[in-house]
């Protein structure tokens, strides 16, 4: 059996990423993640990678839409103000589909804002976040050991759709210690990427990679087959996990670090009597809507939290369809809600339930 | 059975690795584990802390709320954690460098001169040994073994001629506890 | 029969540009194909193309092409270089875009020694937008963004990219040139190729300024264009060689 490692989560994702087969790795340091950045540097040159501290942000994303053209394996990482410098690079690496991993280990914004674990970033991750019409893959991990194991599905799929897909952490994941399984480093070549510029050699055509459309007929063409394509995404890619929602009169939709101090907090409300249960979403894009709808036409009440004033809940609310109610409770600028405060916001909503049970069956029936 | 932990004091006294290695003991000997060390506005307020779980089930909020102990080696770790401690809680307070205790009645609480026991054994830095191995005696929550045994992965192998005397550390301050009736 | 002693570069492709008449990018691709010709590197080149005029290069030179985000090609030339170290990379940049919003790319580029080669077309003009100021416009010349006339009060002083490149350890070869008369292409055709040889020996950053004429947002004649180059550009942007390495090709 492979053996269990104690690893911080920063280090978790670089060694995942370089078993996954991630051999370049460009980025600028800034905190809570300069411990992702210090692993690259002392471990990818040991298996003949190139570790590149950049001038920028901008520098290193644009590194690594380069070393992508060529079809290599290669990711960024950074956290809050980095990853919006970052974004006009990403916009260009999903116009011109290539496969990239980015990872932001969400710290508190707008602006300087502070280094204190958030979930700030879900519209500008989830929504696109740069210039376009455009989504990034987004995967959410819980765990140390997910951040792992996400870190080569990220690649796959980065590779598989052609498109960067972000890892969505936060400070708490990124900076915790937990046991680990590291997958088995990845064997083999991968997939081929027959749209990669290598020099075209003796092809009589050479390649192109671009995503200036500057004809309408043709950029419309483009945007509806990247619309496809995040349409496939959602049918083939969406991932979220449940957890005691078979029963559930309330669920709690959170994701992450949260998504941990939810799932203490619904073993607390079931403890009591409370019929409660957690919908996880793990991939915030494709966001799982068909299970809180699921959920929402058979009477379940929603409650999301987060770890900043409301972002995701927008989502939840969408899939939700007004065929239920969503509460929203949330704690931000880097402070972390202890999982009572959320227990009590359970009560509140089964406290309603109890409440107004008599005139919504009044009216129904 | 969920342990929920937190070791505080300044920095330099030891205490992220006094964390990690519990978090490392307690893997060995196939529990769950969560190490979280302070962070963003915990950093606030003159002490370095981190807070551990050990767990039979899976850890759900790896951030501790209601600590089940807490092993504090300055004064402010003292004034800050000891109202966070569950009710019947165990506070093992290093009075080597606190003066009094917690004025909780509903905690159990230990003192232990860990820096002087520490210096008897001819090596300052195993003050939070003494206090761990204490930790362990009134718990039970893990084996000392386990811990020599984190020791190893975690020392660098030029560091490994001090397993001796941390593991003396650790057994002396089981014994103090185990043996000595103790008061708060 | 007839002797062909004048023929298309194999790295061009057989199309018609687009650019206006009198503007020297024509000449400069093909000085740039010419030295790809020459030293074969077409089949193992990977081309790094800027947002400006010349953007379309990659309809015009016949090799593999990656269109970078505006100032940005020396990042991406130097991903693509560090994953295919043994290829040929090269971007090719206007002064808007290399000079001003790329100015922090271009400098870490060439400070770093990658072992790439960069073409940087200065008109001292925004082309593509209309005729803009850019940070290469001289003081005194009109621009719809300075239409009195660049001031250095309000608007400071025009970059020499060179000059400045100069000040650094890591390029092996920085040379400004100029394509308005035959005997300026000649020298600038041999920079260019020079500045491929480096990046083949592995010389590390090799970089020319190439000054070239707008006359369509200069608002003059190419002719015009052409002497205006001559008596106010290389006065400000002396055409020489600021750094050869010894023994290059």
């Amino acid at each position: 059996m492979t053996q269990k490692v104690l690893m911080k989560g920063n280090e978790a994702i670089a060694e995942a990423a370089i078993r996954a087969g991630c051999r370049f790795f460009f980025g600028y340091p800034i905190t809570p993640q300069n411990e992702l950045l210090e692993y690259m540097a002392r471990n990818l040159p040991k298996v003949d990678g190139v570790f590149l501290q950049s001038e920028s942000e901008i520098g290193a994303i644009n590194m690594v839409m380069g070393a992508a053209c060529t079809g290599a394996r290669v990711m960024t990482s950074s956290s809050g103000p980095g990853i919006s410098l970052k974004q006009e690079g990403i916009s260009y690496i999903a116009g011109s589909e290539l496969p990239a991993v980015i990872v932001n280990i969400m710290r508190t914004g707008p602006g300087l804002g502070g280094i204190a674990p958030t979930q700030s970033d879900y519209y500008q991750a989830a929504k696109g976040g740069g210039h376009g019409d455009y989504r990034l893959m987004v995967l959410a991990p819980s765990s140390v050991q997910e951040m792992a194991d996400l870190m080569f599905l990220a690649f796959d799929k980065a590779d598989e759709y052609r498109n960067p897909v972000m890892v969505l952490g936060d400070g708490v994941l990124g900076q915790m210690m937990e046991p680990v399984i590291l997958p088995e480093p990845k064997e083999g070549k991968g997939v081929e990427k027959p749209w990669a510029t290598t020099g075209k050699g003796n092809n009589p055509k050479s390649k192109l990679i671009t995503s200036l459309y500057i004809k309408p007929e043709e950029a419309e063409k483009f945007c509806e087959h990247l619309a496809a394509k995040y349409l496939t995404m959602a049918e083939r890619d969406t991932r979220w996990e449940s957890y005691r929602t078979e029963d559930a009169e309330i669920i709690v939709v959170a994701y992450g670090t949260a998504a941990r101090l939810c799932m203490a907090a619904v073993d607390m409300a079931r403890d009591k009597g409370i019929r409660a249960g957690l919908i996880r979403p793990i991939t915030l894009f494709p966001f799982p809507s068909a299970p809180i709808y699921a959920a929402a036409e058979k009477g379940a009440r929603f409650l999301t939290v987060e770890l900043s004033t409301g972002q995701m809940v927008d989502d939840v609310r969408l899939a939700v369809s007004g065929k239920s109610t969503v509460s929203f409770y949330g704690r931000s600028g880097g402070m972390v809600p202890d999982p009572r405060d959320i227990l009590s916001q359970i009560e509140q909503i089964e406290s309603e339930k109890n409440g107004s049970t008599a005139a919504t069956e009044g009216g129904a029936a | 059975m969920e342990h929920r932990m937190i070791f505080a004091g300044f920095g330099g006294q030891g205490v992220m690795l006094m964390g990690q290695l519990v978090a490392y003991a307690g893997m060995l000997e196939g529990k769950h584990v969560a190490w979280i060390p302070s962070y963003g506005p915990e950093m606030r307020g003159g002490t370095a802390n981190c807070a551990v779980t050990v767990s039979d089930k899976p850890i759900a909020s790896p951030i501790v709320y209601e600590p089940t102990a807490a092993i504090v080696l300055n004064q402010p770790s003292l004034e800050k954690f000891a109202p966070q401690l569950t009710p019947g809680g165990q506070l093992l307070i290093n009075s080597s460098l606190i003066s009094g205790i917690s004025s909780r009645a509903d905690i159990n609480q230990v003192c232990l001169k860990a820096n002087d026991l520490a210096n008897q054994l001819g090596n300052l830095k195993v003050a939070n040994m003494f206090l761990l191995g204490a930790l362990i005696g009134l718990t039970e929550f893990i084996h000392i073994e386990s811990v020599i045994e984190a020791l190893k992965k975690v020392l660098p192998p030029h560091r490994h001629n001090l397993l001796e005397v941390n593991r003396q550390a650790l057994q002396k301050g089981l014994e103090y506890v185990t043996s000595s009736s103790l008061g708060a | 029969m007839a002797k062909i002693v004048f023929t298309r570069p194999k790295s061009m492709k057989d199309v018609v540009t687009h650019y206006c008449p009198g503007c020297h990018h024509g000449i400069i691709h093909r000085l740039v194909g010419e030295a790809l010709d020459e030293l074969e590197l077409a089949p193992k080149t990977i081309g790094v193309a800027p947002v400006g005029c010349s953007v379309f290069i990659y309809d015009y030179i016949d090799t593999d092409f990656i269109q970078a985000s505006h100032g940005r090609a020396p990042a991406v030339a130097t991903g693509v270089k560090r994953a295919l170290p043994d290829k040929f990379v090269f971007t090719y940049q206007g002064d808007g875009d290399l000079a001003a919003i790329g100015t922090a790319e271009i400098i870490h580029a060439a400070a770093r020694g990658e072992n790439i080669t960069v073409i940087f077309v200065n008109n001292a003009i925004y082309g593509m937008t209309g005729g803009q100021s850019a940070p290469t416009t001289l003081v005194g010349q009109s621009s719809t963004t300075t239409p009195k006339g660049r001031t250095s009060q309000n608007d400071g002083f025009p970059i020499q990219v060179c000059e400045m490149l100069n000040t650094l350890q890591g390029p092996s070869m920085i040379s400004r040139v100029a394509v308005h008369t035959p005997a300026q292409v000649i020298r600038a055709k041999k920079a260019i190729r020079r500045a491929f040889q480096c990046q083949v020996e592995g010389r590390g950053f090799s970089f020319v300024e190439v000054l070239s004429a707008c006359p369509t947002n200069w608002g003059m004649t190419p002719l015009d264009a052409g002497k205006w180059l001559e008596n106010e550009m290389i006065p400000y942007y002396p055409v020489k060689d600021f750094r050869i390495p010894e023994g290059v090709q």
